[in-house]
């Protein structure tokens, strides 16, 4: 693979994916020094809100620490090269939050939708894309559908006023050749003035090899986060990215040896078990089940008795997509009622 | 004269009606018909027009092979028979985009106005929870809040008329062929409406709501999850008995509303899970948020026409 020259944008989401991880607690000093160091070391776009994006603060999915708000708030004047993005899930999260994230200063906000459901993204892409922001379209659980279905709710988020589009695997699902269909079939595809970016997760230990092989069919961002703190197994690990990037002649603009200390120094102390890939995290990806499920499956398994990787494969074999960890708590009472533990 | 042949007619329809309100549908679509599927069987509401604004549309075509006059230029082409036909109740469901006007026009002939759109100019009503205050003041326009809203809210008030609900939380799992275009293209007004609802019916002093849609094939049965947060230690046999009592009320008009999982007590949390699987008349029976609406539209115009017969409440004077 022959990537030398290109130019890719990284996109860190230890801050916001991480917070999966973190069941939602990381602090406000943690978001502060996490996200200046990486500015310092060069890290051009970071993500800053709940797990589940603005509004995702709820019993569903976890009371955080603080507020989208109070994040937002203490980083963004922080930040002196940096940009901070903001995730937003129609659904979960408004258009009131929308607006709170731009007079907050965010540059970039990303729409996120499941694959085939991008037509309820129309009001707030426009909305964004009006304010002038860098908009972003986010199509989750990419590995669900085919590559022409990918394009054709891309170009609806194209057409509503995305300026990049996204193909997520939310589930560590893609193996290499899959990213490069889909992520190959939306460069060709997509206007040249929109920007094709992928988003990975760690589960089946594919994350590093995917994001390679969607630079290599055309991606210009990619996300990963620092240390690998995210949902699962965590994203594609920045530090060790960098420096793969780095050996194959890519210029990211990061400083490699800061951005190895943010992991090494910052990030794992914040950790509250370590993020590799177990064998839970390990039945996400080969279930392909949504990552931020992993610890709700592994709480049930604690209060119901039913093994954790039992259920993720029934979510999986149910078809679940993101924003259904209720069903995770629902589906441990009903198995657990059928084994006769309650 | 006026107010003599006013007099005259309503003895006459008072003689001569039975105790059946005649309606009209605005909005052929899915939800329009599967309403007059279920219209047909109501022992207190007679369907008489669909109304819609394309003539080839399939809705009108059905509704006009199933013995009901149509119209296809919208509620302005049915306002001259509004009076002839003593039409005395109206469901739209249309967007909430055309509810204000059609509304307006309807009520000032004496129509009582069901809105099944997210417009929400008028009250919520939650059969189970608020329809004997409304039907008893007469409210001329109710609304139907949502489809999430018309599954979860019951919960909300299971638990809140047992103690004080702190914060109240929603989410409903709907299957992808079960949103329209117009729910999709302001899925905000879900979120708002509803969590709206889940304070002022449900009786939380906070609300919140969420939204899911899955594409899964087959299309998976419409799921809820009701979580609470009581301000003081939940009193457990109250709120299960309470829950279970409400789950029947529901089950009166919608009888696939299921209690699948609950109430489950963690702390001062409260957690309720739903299925609600549809009748399947017109639409899908996994499209149990859809025929929620539509039992719950029903269930409110017969409890004002129950009401009318009862004399509890006098429909506006014509003349």
């Amino acid at each position: 693979m022959n990537l030398n020259g290109k130019k890719v944008t990284l996109h860190d989401m230890s801050l916001r994916d991480g917070m999966h991880a973190k069941r939602h607690q990381i602090s406000l000093d943690e978001m502060v020094n996490v996200a200046t160091a990486m500015d310092d070391a060069g890290m051009p776009l970071i993500e800053v809100t709940h797990g589940d994006g603005l509004g995702g603060a709820s019993l569903n999915y976890g009371f955080p620490a603080h507020t989208d708000e109070e994040y937002l708030g203490a980083v963004v004047p922080k930040m002196k090269n940096a940009k901070i993005s903001a995730l937003l899930l129609p659904g979960i999260g408004t258009l009131d939050h929308l607006k709170m994230a731009k007079d907050l200063g965010v540059s970039t906000i990303r729409v996120a939708t499941h694959c085939t459901e991008a037509d309820v993204s129309e009001q707030h892409i426009g909305m964004a894309a009006k304010m002038e922001l860098d908009t972003v379209g986010f199509l989750m659980m990419a590995h669900m559908v085919s590559p022409e279905k990918i394009l054709e709710q891309a170009k609806l988020m194209v057409s509503y006023g995305a300026n990049c589009i996204y193909a997520t695997d939310s589930a560590g699902y893609m193996l290499p050749d899959e990213v490069t269909a889909k992520i190959g079939l939306l460069r060709a595809e997509l206007p040249s003035n929109v920007e094709v970016g992928f988003h990975g997760h760690h589960n089946m230990g594919m994350a590093i090899a995917n994001s390679l092989a969607a630079i290599d069919a055309g991606a210009s961002r990619i996300d990963g986060s620092v240390a690998g703190l995210g949902a699962g197994a965590g994203n594609t690990p920045l530090e060790v990215f960098c420096a793969v990037l780095d050996r194959m002649g890519v210029d990211t603009g990061i400083d490699l040896y800061k951005i190895m200390d943010v992991a090494e120094d910052l990030v794992v102390p914040m950790m509250d078990q370590p993020i590799r890939v177990d064998r839970d995290a390990l039945t996400l990806g080969y279930a392909g089940v949504y990552s931020s499920f992993l610890l709700f499956a592994q709480r049930a398994q604690k209060k119901y008795g039913i093994p954790a990787r039992d259920i993720l494969l029934e979510l999986g074999r149910r078809g679940t997509v993101g924003g259904q960890e209720d069903m995770i708590e629902d589906l441990a009472l009903t198995m657990a009622k059928e084994k006769g533990l309650i | 004269m006026q107010a003599i042949g006013q007099a005259i007619k309503q003895e006459y329809v008072e003689l001569t009606m039975s105790k059946k309100l005649k309606a009209v549908i605005i909005g052929p679509g899915n939800i329009g018909t599967d309403l007059l599927m279920k219209m047909q069987r109501s022992e207190w509401i007679e369907p008489v027009w669909m109304v819609g604004i394309d003539p080839e549309s399939e809705g009108l075509k059905r509704a006009a092979e199933m013995g009901i006059k149509t119209c296809a230029t919208g509620v302005d082409g049915l306002l001259p028979h509004v009076i002839e036909d003593d039409i005395r109740v109206a469901f739209d469901a249309t967007s909430a985009y055309v509810h204000a006007e059609n509304s307006r026009k309807l009520n000032e002939l004496g129509v009582i106005m069901i809105d099944l759109t997210p417009a929400a100019i008028g009250p919520f009503c939650v059969p189970p929870v608020n329809l004997t205050d409304h039907a008893k003041n007469l409210e001329m326009n109710v609304n139907m809040v949502t489809c999430g809203g018309q599954a979860t809210i019951p919960m909300v008030a299971a638990v809140s008329r047992v103690q004080p609900v702190e914060y109240g939380e929603i989410v409903a799992t709907v299957s992808s062929r079960s949103v329209g275009p117009g729910t999709r293209q302001n899925i905000d007004e879900f979120t708002r409406t509803t969590s709206g609802a889940v304070e002022q019916i449900g009786g939380a002093k906070r609300g919140k709501a969420i939204i899911v849609i899955n594409p899964a094939e087959p299309p998976l049965m419409m799921r809820d999850t009701i979580h609470c947060l009581t301000e003081s230690e939940p009193d457990q046999a109250a709120i299960t008995e309470s829950v279970h009592a409400m789950v029947k009320e529901v089950q009166k008009y919608v009888p696939g509303y299921t209690l699948v999982n609950g109430p489950v007590f963690d702390g001062n949390k409260v957690s309720c899970f739903m299925q609600v699987e549809g009748l399947g008349d017109f639409l899908p029976k996994y499209a149990g948020n859809l025929d929620i609406m539509t039992a719950a539209g029903l269930r409110t115009a017969e409890m004002f026409a129950e009401e009318a017969a009862n004399g509890t409440i006098t429909l506006p004077a014509r003349g």
